[in-house]
Order: C-alpha cells, then sequence, then structure tokens
C-alpha cells in the first residue's frame, strides 16, 4: 500500500525527473556518438569534467549559463582528444574511451586540488533554482513532476527533441546515421566520414558534459569526489535499452531514476526496515538489467558501430 | 554508336602501382554521349582500380581525368559526383538498416541544409523506378532486399542524382539470369536518355549485347580498343586471356554406387525463402549432379542439409550404407564431405587469416596439422605452400592474409583445401561466381577430375550454361520441390526453365532419361 502512495505522489514523480536528467544528456551525447558509428567511453570522465567546470566557472563569478558553456567547451575538447584518436587514427575504441575517462577523472581531481587547496568541504554555489512554468505547473501530478523543475531539466528535454529531429529529419542526421551503419556509402557520396564521426563525438562529449554539469548547478549545488558515480555507464546501457533512438533512450533514463527514487523511498517505509538497504541500492540495477534483457534483444546495433573506417582500404 | 558524338569523358594516360605491381600502366580512353563502352578484363587486369581512379576513390600516379573538357581534381569522389559521373561498386555501398528512401537520399542535400524533405525524394525515387523499369519498394529497409533489388537502389542513386556517365563494376555478377536481361532493359532505356555507360565485365555475351566499343585490359595494359560490331567472342576472349581460352573436354561418366542419399527430406521455410519439401536425391560416385533453379529455390536449403549445417525436419539420410542420426558440419567433414561454400568471403574463408590458417580451417583439429592438442605450424604451412603451388594461387606466399587476394585465387585455395583430402562427394555451390574465364575453367576441370577420380559432384549453379554444359544429371529445385532426374543432353534451356518456373511438379511429365 505503502508503494502505491508513493507511485501516485508528484514528489516522487519529480525526483524521478530531477534524477533522470543528468542521464539524458549524457545519453543523448552517447547516443549521438555511437549513431555515427563510435563507442565513447570516456563518458564517465568526461561527465566529472563537466561537473566541475561548470561549478568552477560559477564559482569564480561567472553567470550560471556561461557556467553551462563552459562545462560544454571542456567536454568538446575531450571529445576531441577522443575522436582524433579513435577516428582518423583508428585506435581500439574501448581503450582510447577508457584512457579518456581516466585522464579527464584524475586531471579534473587535479584541477579541483590546485584550485583550492586548502579546502576540506567544497564551496556551495547559487545554484539553478526551480522555475514553475505558468499554467502548465498547476496540472495536477503532471504539473509538479514535469513543469516545476529547474531550466536546466528544460533543456534537457529540449535537446533530446532536437538530437531526434536532427537524426531523422535533417541530412547531416540521415550522414550521421549511415556513418554509423556503412561508412563506405557516405564516402561513396563523396562526404568525409572522418569529419562526420569526429563532429559527432565532439558536440556527444559536449552533451556528456552538461549531464555532469547538472550534478553541481541544479543538484548538489557542490562538487566533490566519486559523485558522478558510474552515472555514465548507466548511459551506456540506457543507449542500448533505447535501441539507439532518442525518445526510448529518454523513457529509459526516467524509468530507471524513477527505480532509483523509489528505493529510496521504500527504505523509509515499514517495509524496508526489515531488509538490508543494500538491497534497495541494487534494485534499480538489477531492474534495469531485467527491463534490458526484455526491451533490447532485438535492437538493432548501428552495423558499423566500433568498425574503424580506411578510404581505399579494401 | 555514332562516331562524331560529344566525348563525354577522356581518361588520359593513367598510371597507378601498388608497390612493385603496376594496376595501370598508362590507360587511355574515351567515352561519348550515348555510348557503352565496356571495359573487359580478368581479375586482377586493373579495371576496378582504374575506374576508381575515375571515381576518386585512388589517387592515380600520374595521367588525367577530364570530364565535360573540365579535369577532374584527384581523389575526389564529390567532384565526380557533381560532374555527373556515378558509379555502382561491384561492392554495393548501402547501410543494411536504412531504407531504400534515406540510402538514396544520402548526400544530395547539403550537410548545413535544415530539412531532409523525404517525401520529395520518395515522389522522385517512385518516378524515376517507373520510368526506368526499376521495381523497388522506397520504404523496404535495404537490408530486407534481395540482391537484385539492392542493385536497383544502386542504380536508382545514380540515376537521382541526374548522372550522365555511369560506371557499372561487374553488375551480373550477382544476378540471376533474368534479373540480367531486366538490367539490360533499364541500361538501354538510360542511353536512349543520353546517359553514357561505362561497363565493367568479363562475360564475354554481355559484352557483346550491350556494348558498342570494347577496351581489353590485361595485366594493367590497354591491349585492344574495337568496336564490337569489329569483332567476335573468340577474339575477344583470346585478347582478354593472351592466349585463345579452352573449355575442358568432358568424358562420359560411369555412375557407381550411391554415395549419400536423401528420402523425403524436408526442413521449414526460413521468412519467404521456402524449405525443402519432401525431397529425395541420390549423389552416386563418378557423377556431376546439377542442381538448377532460380536463387532462392530452396538450394540453401539443400546446400545446408548436404554440408552438414541443417539437420532436416522429416526424412531420412544415407552416407554409404548408414542412416545418419547425428549430424553436423563436423560429421560431414569427417564423412569425407568437401564444401566449396556459396559466399566464399563470409563462409568459405577468415578475412584477416592468412593462407595457411585458411588451409586448414577444417583440417586443423586432426593430424597432422594437430597432434595432442598442439598444433603444428610447419605442417600448416608446408600444405598452404603445397596448394598454393599446385592449384596456381597467385599470392606473395602463405603468410598474405587471404582478404588481399583476388576472388578467383581465393577460390582456388579453397578448391585446394577441400579436394586434397580426396573427398568421396564435394559440394560445390556456386563455385564459379564472380570469377573470370580463366579460373572458371580451372574450377570446372578441378570438379571433372574429382568426378573421375570417383567422387560424388553437386554443383549448384543459377547458370543454366553452366550446368548444361558440366552436369551428367541435372535437377531443377522449384519453390523447395525437386524435379526428377534428367540425363546429359536430355533437355533444352527452355524445358528446363519451365520446371525452373515451377511447372511440371504436379502433373506427371513423360520425360525422355
Amino acid at each position: 500500500m505503502e508503494i502505491l502512495d508513493i507511485l501516485i505522489s508528484a514528489s516522487f514523480w519529480a525526483a524521478a525527473i530531477r534524477i533522470a536528467t543528468p542521464l539524458i544528456l549524457a545519453t543523448m551525447g552517447e547516443l549521438i556518438c555511437e549513431r555515427a558509428g563510435v563507442l565513447n567511453l570516456g563518458i564517465e570522465g568526461i561527465m566529472v569534467a563537466g561537473a566541475f567546470a561548470g561549478w568552477m566557472a560559477v564559482y569564480s563569478g561567472t553567470g550560471l549559463w556561461v557556467g553551462v558553456a563552459v562545462a560544454m567547451v571542456v567536454g568538446m575538447g575531450f571529445g576531441l582528444l577522443h575522436s582524433v584518436l579513435t577516428v582518423p587514427f583508428g585506435l581500439s575504441q574501448h581503450v582510447v574511451g577508457l584512457g579518456v575517462t581516466l585522464l579527464a577523472t584524475s586531471s579534473t581531481y587535479y584541477a579541483y586540488r590546485l584550485a583550492l587547496p586548502q579546502v576540506t568541504s567544497p564551496p556551495k554555489i547559487d545554484a539553478f533554482q526551480p522555475y514553475e512554468i505558468p499554467v502548465l505547473s498547476e496540472i495536477p501530478l503532471l504539473g509538479q513532476a514535469l513543469f516545476s523543475q529547474t531550466p536546466f531539466t528544460y533543456l534537457a528535454f529540449i535537446l533530446v527533441g532536437l538530437t531526434s529531429v536532427m537524426l531523422y529529419r535533417t541530412p547531416l542526421g540521415l550522414a550521421m546515421r549511415a556513418a554509423g551503419e556503412s561508412p563506405a556509402a557516405v564516402a561513396a557520396q563523396g562526404l568525409s566520414v572522418t569529419a562526420i564521426r569526429m563532429g559527432a563525438v565532439i558536440v556527444g562529449s559536449g552533451f556528456m558534459a552538461m549531464g555532469g554539469a547538472f550534478l553541481t548547478m541544479s543538484a548538489f549545488d557542490s562538487f566533490f569526489f566519486e559523485m558522478v558515480n558510474g552515472r555514465g555507464w548507466i548511459c551506456i546501457a540506457l543507449v542500448v535499452f533505447g535501441s539507439w533512438m532518442p525518445g526510448k533512450a529518454l523513457l529509459g533514463a526516467v524509468l530507471f531514476a524513477a527505480f532509483d527514487a523509489l528505493q529510496i523511498r521504500v527504505q523509509q517505509t515499514g517495509f524496508g526496515a526489515d531488509i538490508p538497504y543494500q538491497i534497495f541500492l541494487m534494485a534499480p540495477y538489477i531492474l534495469s538489467i531485467a527491463a534490458l534483457v526484455l526491451v533490447s534483444r532485438r535492437a538493432q546495433v548501428p552495423a558499423a558501430l566500433m568498425v574503424p573506417f580506411n578510404k581505399g582500404e579494401r | 554508336m555514332n562516331g562524331t558524338a560529344e566525348v563525354v569523358l577522356r581518361l588520359d594516360a593513367i598510371t597507378k602501382r601498388f608497390g612493385k605491381l603496376v594496376a595501370n600502366d598508362a590507360i587511355s580512353l574515351s567515352l561519348r554521349r550515348g555510348e557503352v563502352v565496356a571495359l573487359l578484363g580478368e581479375n586482377g587486369a586493373g579495371k576496378t582500380t582504374l575506374m576508381n581512379i575515375l571515381f576518386g576513390g585512388y589517387t592515380a600516379d600520374s595521367g588525367s581525368v577530364e570530364v565535360f573538357g573540365k579535369t577532374l581534381p584527384p581523389g575526389n569522389s564529390r567532384a565526380a559526383l557533381d560532374a555527373g559521373v556515378g558509379m555502382v561498386h561491384q561492392h554495393f555501398t548501402l547501410a543494411d538498416n536504412l531504407t531504400v528512401v534515406e540510402n538514396i537520399a544520402l548526400g544530395v542535400r547539403s550537410l548545413k541544409s535544415p530539412r531532409l524533405r523525404k517525401s520529395e525524394s520518395y515522389i522522385k525515387i517512385k518516378s524515376l523506378s517507373e520510368g526506368f523499369n526499376l521495381k523497388v519498394d522506397p520504404h523496404a529497409r535495404v537490408g530486407s532486399l534481395t540482391v537484385g533489388e539492392r542493385q536497383r537502389v544502386e542504380i536508382l542513386k545514380a540515376l537521382y542524382r541526374d548522372v550522365k556517365i555511369l560506371i557499372l563494376d561487374e553488375p551480373t555478377a550477382v544476378l540471376t539470369p533474368q534479373e540480367a536481361d531486366d538490367l539490360f532493359a533499364t541500361l538501354r532505356l538510360a542511353i536512349s536518355n543520353g546517359l553514357s555507360i561505362i561497363f565493367i565485365s568479363h562475360k564475354l555475351h554481355e559484352v557483346m549485347a550491350i556494348a558498342d566499343r570494347v577496351a581489353v585490359l590485361r595485366h594493367g595494359k590497354l591491349v585492344a580498343e574495337t568496336t564490337t560490331a569489329d569483332t567476335d567472342k573468340n577474339a575477344l576472349s583470346a585478347l582478354m586471356m593472351g592466349t585463345a581460352a579452352k573449355a575442358p573436354d568432358i568424358a562420359v561418366s560411369v555412375p557407381g554406387k550411391t554415395l549419400l542419399s536423401l528420402k523425403n527430406v524436408s526442413t521449414p521455410d526460413v521468412g519467404n525463402v521456402p524449405g525443402l519439401k519432401s525431397v529425395s536425391l541420390d549423389l552416386k560416385a563418378g557423377q556431376i549432379i546439377g542442381l538448377a533453379g532460380v536463387s532462392g529455390n530452396g538450394q540453401a536449403a539443400l546446400a545446408d542439409v548436404v554440408g552438414g549445417l541443417c539437420m532436416p525436419k522429416a526424412g531420412v539420410l544415407v552416407l554409404g550404407d548408414k542412416v545418419l542420426k547425428h549430424w553436423s558440419a563436423r560429421a560431414a567433414v569427417q564423412g569425407g564431405i568437401a564444401r566449396i561454400p556459396e559466399d566464399r568471403h563470409k563462409t568459405g574463408t577468415v578475412a584477416d587469416f592468412d593462407l595457411t590458417e585458411n588451409a586448414i580451417l577444417e583440417g586443423y583439429s586432426t593430424a597432422p596439422f594437430s597432434k595432442g592438442g598442439w598444433m603444428s605450424w610447419s605442417k600448416a604451412r608446408t600444405f598452404a605452400a603445397d596448394i598454393i603451388a599446385k592449384y596456381d594461387v597467385r599470392c606473395p606466399g602463405p603468410d598474405t592474409r587471404i582478404r588481399l587476394l583476388s576472388g578467383g585465387n581465393m577460390q582456388k585455395l579453397i578448391l585446394g583445401r577441400v579436394l586434397e583430402a580426396d573427398p568421396q562427394i564435394v559440394l560445390a555451390n556456386q563455385p564459379v561466381r564472380g570469377l573470370d574465364i580463366g579460373a572458371v575453367n580451372y574450377v570446372h576441370s578441378q570438379l571433372l577430375a574429382a568426378r573421375d577420380r570417383g567422387a560424388a559432384v553437386l554443383l549448384i549453379s543459377e547458370d543454366l550454361d553452366k550446368i548444361m554444359g558440366l552436369s551428367d544429371v541435372i535437377h531443377v529445385i522449384s519453390g523447395g520441390r525437386l524435379s526428377p532426374a534428367f540425363g546429359r543432353g536430355t533437355m533444352t534451356p527452355s524445358r528446363l526453365g519451365i520446371w525452373m518456373a515451377g511447372q511440371g511438379f504436379d502433373a506427371p511429365v513423360a520425360h525422355a532419361s
């Protein structure tokens, strides 16, 4: 009964959307990379770097949106590194991705220590505040859940729409999808597979960094180590869960976030008192694996994902 | 067609080297409006290289390409397309998971333009596909199309871009005879609309049928250029090969005992490809058994049953005098069945393995290649070197990755691999598809030699000429049903065609045998 009460409460769904936002942003970033044929395992580290860069920018006095832009640019920098190594050089995407994650994470911690050498508890910033969208926010349940979020969340939803339109309605999106399916077909049209793939990885990495920045600029208002905490890896799974489609990936992110929000609340009910809390912490992951198995067995993997392309090789 | 029409394309002294190999040696060629020029040559003669240079896939070491009087910048496919040159590659450049419309629209509109306008593309594709008799569903996923339909998509892709010069690289290699005829009809329509065509082929009858002029390449050199009116198949064949090609002489066979027998074998349908419907077939020693039929009528299922990849749903298999209970690829190999697979790239070889590794793909786990769980690479390497020498596989050596070999040489290695074990039964599924005359004759003579040693050879082919020329008995497969056996010389192509179209199965037909 208590669980049912939780599921129909607006605050529960508002929390789910909030938890989903960084996942949505980073998942879109990963999806763009993979649709063009590049697996970007730098996601976890790029989120850490984005979280720090956005927060640090605001802490040093810039506006919030400038902070978001700074995070994005930092992410794109790591994306550039990743794409140079994986696309024109054709190096292993696994190794480069993990390397970028390690490099981004450790250089972020280094930058943090350089910037704030004496600090034990990191300072807070004036983060994004919830903005109730007039009229829409008055809809029962839905209004509270969807339209009383911070502008950063609204931006995430807008980016999902833009990504979807770009992929399916523009020549650029078609070329990107084709680069992930059959780079030879793209090259035969005189288009540059290298440019398309690099562009996708750079922009995608920018989105990942924004996902990280949401954590410091709209959720926790501060930066601390280990705050990304595997969210990047979840996003890799969400792309598969969403069958490489933006809309489905968004649903997947909300579903995962709902599991997460639910386990926190169930822990506090009477039902939760008898069960070790670790079980609850595990629950979202177990349920996600179950959902992945059910939904993604027929998913269509981009045929040229992780296949480097060299023009003129037979 | 007419010697005064405007020259639309001029290749001037094109030279291209790959390492020590001179793929193109100062080749000059021109093409006039409304003309079909055939580029004839064996595999490895340099045809595809030349066309890739024209289309910007490779950069020539020297020489220039001129389209409508303007020199093309080298190595730039975009510029070639913009100048009105379209190319249908032998290996299609299509994305399987995208639709026909998406594949055709790819790269047409600028990447900066905000809208794709798929519905406009759809309308244009629809009208082109009707106008040129290129039937294909624009909304279908390319992955779900047949090979013939995919080729139509490639041609539509070129027509959609209003190309003036169309290059077709071995366009009939993957087509059934009927599809090839349809393609020729379409090409004639295109020519009457002012297109000029370069047609790359090694099939003489096609060249004679469609081309106005022929340019013959041999070992990277242009050895002859002539109008088709002034030559004939024999002369072209001699030019292409350097010597006159001879088809193997065929002695009458003496059939022996039945080696493998299928009795009322059925397999399930796969999608819209029929499975076998109560098929009975005897493979006798010292016979070539030809299986004629349009592709997709159950040949794959029959090959899978014989090759051990599939256990029939109903019916029995008898190998020698044993009724088979367990049947697998391994059991088939051990039972003396040699398999020449239909797709030598996908199932016949491992592209990035070297020749040695590919040579022992079937025998690697048995002596002499492995003993007590350890590989004996020196034996394997000797074996590969023997095949290379004996079967005339042209390659730098046994350590070469097989993907670098031409189709004919790859097939020779496969032949060596399966025939060296002196098999009782040879399953040859499309053994000469995409090969040039020299390689075709070679493969055929090897199959005949296997027959004369007492093996049963099951020859599956879509090419009726080859089936009729080589087989001692012919079966026709249609809709998964198998016709009775027809002896050599008892059937005409048109009577076989009736069976191929699925008629004759229900009514008992009196046939001479």
